[in-house]
């Protein structure tokens, strides 16, 4: 009876280290931000992953930033593999040590033959992630707010109320935002980060926020953003690209993605420290953000290869739509997380309470 | 003279009245709209069969992410409610013990989770369990909840035995009862309405808790008010409201029961030969 | 020994819940106070530096060349056991700037062994010593002084944050105000309910008591939802005046998402806190002093004021108590329905425990919000004891 029971007791046991360590070899855990965005990079990188080395993916989804991961790190109890994070957070988590480092000379070549050094957008390498996607904060006009004349065209056209009449949507994070508001002060891009650095170069933006202050509305997530344009609650907003093509095209809504001065972003995967499939997870990366991967990606959602080298692979109607076509990213302004991460706690606290007055 | 005074009083509370139970049961029609807006159609209004539909009952039950919700927090509340109703019933018993002077500083310690603004718990507890791996986990939550469900407990159980008249129990010693005997025959029918009414509110205290989940919880670990919360934020769609409307109803259904069962213990105190105070 | 007997039978049955309550409950608010003022992060990092800079007493003049080679070799360490990041990243938060001067340095001093006066000018500067000692400090004030908007500077002194970056106090005043408007609504609406409540019998009672136990009983967020379908623009209110061509389909009230959003719902969230008290109260009133006052020839009004009013206050004071701190620190609904302009205090705590990761100021801020808390708390609650009828 007693040794029955032991036994049982053992074999559960056993059981449970095995399934354990079955676990930690066939499948890894992908942390991404779920919707439609994680449902692309299930068809175009886990899926395909999955068959190729025959490692399952659990897909796991998340709201973005830090905390979960400094929690899982800081306790030791790590159990997540993989994590899409923002450049943001990825520059400022790898300061913090929350990521492996990333071989970078490991990385496939492009399908062109051209090595990864080259082929991938500058910024899109970084000692902590691979990039995978570039996504852009733009405008998006409600065209029904601008019917039988002419909409506005740039950025300069977005901080102009009297010419362009009509609510504008603001965020409630002051990213991209700021950079918006100086370079419609007649700021080049080329040295935005430049005249931010400055105490005059700060205020100058917040004067220019001022001036539109009173018509705007503010939204904190990207599906309120939505809400408020499609609801025609305001005549534009800032916004992110990928999501309004997706309204554009799957529901016909009519808005307007306004490339001018677009601020490019990426999507990076990362390999979370003390993560216990590391070597699989290191594969997965090299995986997803080879040429084929990404460019499978693009014809699902409208977010743009990291690689130079997918281009070629896209179907030139959606490459069009694309931040990376080269008609919308002209003048665009690369995002400079560096620069957030240094100045993020004092410009976040002075934009928290620009918006509280 | 008084007929004034008197027709101004249930104008208000007539106001009130609607101000309390509107919001609440607005949301119950606005479920069975078959469009992803808030308002009623005049399909609706007119009671046409097309101006209602199971469209977003169908997707909330079909949804993976609202199964996940609802099983978290059923799991939680069922673990929350034995632990903290044990532990508070063994409180309230305890407190019974004690001289006044020391019963009032425990009771105000014990009861001291319902008075601190739950903001501050919820900032220390992530504090304190972050660094332990307690946060994204339903561990963390099950602790979290417990120590705010049992002070509910203690209350109810005190409440029940505040005409507890401790001269049965030596009653039933004198008649040769065992003190076991004695307190499954004679205390625990006492205390059990209280105990109950603690559980009842334990239960809802967990299955309602927003804050501290908030705080502790992972994508995996999120409960319905989670993900309410989250469908209210994110894209607010009729799905929502599907939810809520069931909460009501599940609310109104467990409001009745307590209702009966207070009338039943109604009769059985009576028995006892005490008038219950109200 | 029947003292014996009665006391440990007590003591024993509370234990279990006693502890559970002190570790998961109070050691928690224990942290987040012991957090707002504990900060051995950096002490922790650079622990030569540290011992070396508590030798320096002239802080007009570079410290003495000691501190050079200790914050050199803290430095190296660093960078072997990767945790340069976390100082740079900690050190940033009290000078923007900070971060790259503190990687490019270790990583100049780790590879090529360079001096680290030759890696950044700025460590002739002897301002930027004078940060390190006050960041080195185990115990500081900065937290709680940024949470009041005050600053301390690297030689020690405490000034008022710049005016641009102030907020927590205008937070702090909003709370409160917030809290106060909260409070005196529950109770104008309240009062004729409870009143109502109290006095009424029979089926009209059961009515009555449904009517506030069921929002009670409704999850939060439902309550919160409801009112975001009511007032939002497209919600029920807009629509139903826009459809009785009250005003036009682009005059849609704004209703939520601001000040006037978060004061509704939570009034309506709260207003049963108030009320269940009050009406407890009430009918402890015997109705005896009413109608002897009556029939002593006081008119009702003066009857109220004089003699049922007062025989209320312990009830009023209960219940507003009870509302006031409750809404001191709600989070759900202000987050939900607070827009830009009905944000509390409570919005920034989730804010730099979540997403600033910035625990020390999130502690600090809620450390003063518990001060507060028990600060308007403790006269309260006299009140409500010595009002309370003794029997």
């Amino acid at each position: 009876m007693h040794v029955s029971r032991l036994f049982r007791a053992t074999s559960v046991c056993i059981l449970a280290v095995g399934v354990h360590a079955a676990f930690a070899a066939d499948a890894l855990t992908v942390v991404s931000y779920g919707g439609q965005y994680t449902a692309s990079q299930r068809e175009a990188h886990y899926e395909p992953f999955s068959k190729k080395t025959g490692i399952e993916i659990k897909s796991v989804d998340y709201n973005g930033g830090l905390a979960e991961l400094v929690a899982q790190v800081r306790s030791g109890s790590v159990s997540w593999d993989v994590v899409d994070v923002e450049m943001q957070d990825l520059e400022r988590g790898c300061s913090d040590g929350l990521f492996e480092r990333v071989d970078l000379d490991k990385l496939p070549a492009g399908s062109n033959g051209q090595p990864a050094k080259d082929d991938f957008l500058e910024g899109a390498l970084h000692p902590c992630g691979v990039g995978s996607v570039v996504w852009s904060n733009v405008i998006a006009v409600n065209e029904t707010a601008f019917s039988g004349r002419s909409g506005p065209r740039t950025i300069e056209d977005f901080f102009d109320v009297a010419a362009f009449p009509g609510k504008r949507g603001l965020p409630k994070r002051p990213n991209a935002l700021l950079e918006w508001a100086l370079m419609a002060d007649g700021v080049e891009p080329t040295s935005v980060y430049d005249v931010l650095s400055t105490p005059e170069g700060l205020n100058r933006a917040f004067r220019k926020l001022d001036t539109i202050k009173d018509e705007s509305v503010f939204w904190e997530t990207g599906a309120q953003m939505i809400q408020l344009l499609v609801d025609g609650e305001v005549a534009m907003s800032t916004a992110y690209n990928g999501r309004i093509q997706g309204v554009i095209s799957d529901d016909g809504k009519p808005l307007r993605i306004l490339w001018d001065r677009q601020i490019w972003n990426a999507d990076y995967y990362a390999v979370i420290r003390g993560s216990r499939g590391k070597a699989a997870a290191e594969e997965f990366v090299r995986f997803a953000t080879a040429t084929e991967a990404l460019a499978a990606q693009a014809h699902i959602i409208a977010y743009g290869p990291v690689r130079r080298s997918a281009e070629a692979l896209i179907d030139p109607e959606i490459a069009a739509t694309l931040p990376t076509a080269s008609a919308n990213f002209q003048n665009a302004l690369a995002f400079n997380a560096e620069w957030w991460t240094d100045h993020g706690d004092v410009v976040n606290e002075r934009y928290a309470s620009w918006l509280s007055q | 003279m008084r007929g004034l005074p008197n027709f101004f009083l249930w104008l208000v509370v007539g106001t009130v009245g609607l101000f309390l139970l509107l919001p609440i049961l607005v949301i119950i029609p606005l479920s069975f709209n078959p469009e992803p807006y808030f308002s009623f159609t005049r399909k609706m209004i007119l009671l046409d069969s097309d101006g209602w539909s199971l469209r977003w009952y169908r997707q909330v039950v079909q949804d993976p992410q609202w199964r996940l919700a609802f099983k978290n927090s059923m799991t939680v509340a069922a673990i929350v409610t034995p632990i903290a109703t044990a532990l508070g019933t063994c409180a309230a018993l305890g407190l019974r013990h004690l001289p006044s002077s020391q019963r009032s500083v425990v009771t105000l310690v014990l009861s001291s989770p319902l008075i601190v603004p739950v903001i501050i718990v919820a900032a220390g507890t992530y504090l304190l369990f972050a660094p332990l791996g307690l946060t994204q986990s339903l561990t963390g939550i099950v602790l979290a909840h417990t120590a705010l469900a049992a002070p509910f407990v203690v209350i109810t159980v005190s409440g029940a035995l505040t005409t507890f008249d401790e001269r049965l129990l030596r009653a039933a010693a004198i008649l040769g009862a065992s003190p076991v005997r004695a307190f499954l025959r004679i205390t625990l029918p006492i205390m059990a309405p209280g105990i109950v009414a603690g559980a009842l509110f334990a239960f809802a205290t967990s299955f309602d808790e927003a804050v501290l989940t908030l705080f502790l919880a992972g994508y995996d670990q999120r409960t319905i008010p989670l993900q309410m919360w989250s469908g209210v934020r994110d894209q607010l769609s009729p799905a929502v409201l599907v939810v809520a409307s069931l909460l009501v109803t599940l609310v109104s259904i467990i409001m009745a029961a307590i209702g009966i069962q207070q009338a039943i213990f109604h009769r059985r105190s009576e028995r006892f030969g005490r008038r219950p105070e109200e | 020994m029947r003292g014996f007997v009665r006391f440990r039978p007590g003591w024993g049955l509370l234990l279990p819940l006693l502890v559970f309550t002190a570790v998961v409950f109070v050691m928690p608010i224990g942290v987040m106070l012991w957090k707002s003022v504990h900060d051995p992060e950096v002490s922790e990092l650079l622990p030569a530096t540290k011992i070396a800079l508590a030798r320096w007493t002239d802080e007009t003049t570079l410290p003495p060349p000691a501190s050079f080679d200790a914050l050199s070799s803290d430095l190296k360490k660093l960078v072997e056991n990767a945790r340069i990041g976390e100082l740079a990243l900690r050190l940033n938060r009290e000078q923007p700037g900070f971060r790259q001067l503190i990687e490019r340095s270790a990583n100049e001093i780790h590879g090529d062994g360079a001096p680290l006066m030759e890696t950044d000018r700025r460590w002739s500067d002897p301002s930027s010593w004078r940060l390190l000692k006050r960041a080195a400090e185990t115990y500081t004030p900065r937290y709680l002084l940024n949470a009041v908007d005050m600053q301390i500077a690297a030689d020690g002194s405490i000034s008022r944050q710049d005016e641009q970056r102030q907020i927590y106090l205008r937070l702090f005043g909003r709370t409160i105000f917030v809290a106060a408007i909260v409070t005196g609504l529950c109770a104008v609406i309240g009062y004729p309910f409870a009143y109502a409540l109290a006095s009424a019998k029979g089926a009209l009672r059961s009515v009555l008591f449904f009517v506030v136990m069921l929002p009670f009983w409704t999850s939060l967020l439902v309550r919160t939802t409801a009112w975001i379908v009511i007032l939002q623009r497209q919600g029920v209110l807009n629509e139903l005046l826009v459809s009785a061509n009250l005003i036009g389909d682009n005059e849609r009230f704004a209703l939520i998402y601001n000040f006037f959003g978060t004061v509704i719902a939570m009034v309506y969230v709260l207003l049963p806190f108030f009320i269940l008290p009050l009406q407890a109260v009430m009918r402890g009133i015997p109705g005896q002093y009413v109608r002897a006052a009556e029939s002593l020839g006081g008119n009702p009004m003066r009857v109220f004021g004089r003699i049922y009013l007062p025989m209320t206050m312990p009830g009023v004071a209960a219940g507003g108590t009870l509302v006031f701190i409750l809404s001191l620190g709600y989070y759900v609904t202000p987050a939900l329905v607070g827009g830009r302009t009905g944000q509390l205090i409570s919005n920034q705590i989730a804010f730099h425990i979540q997403s600033s990761l910035n625990w020390g100021l999130a502690s600090a801020l809620g450390t003063i919000l518990l001060a507060i808390v028990v600060v308007i708390s403790i006269p309260l609650s006299r009140a409500v004891a010595y009002g309370r009828p003794q029997r």
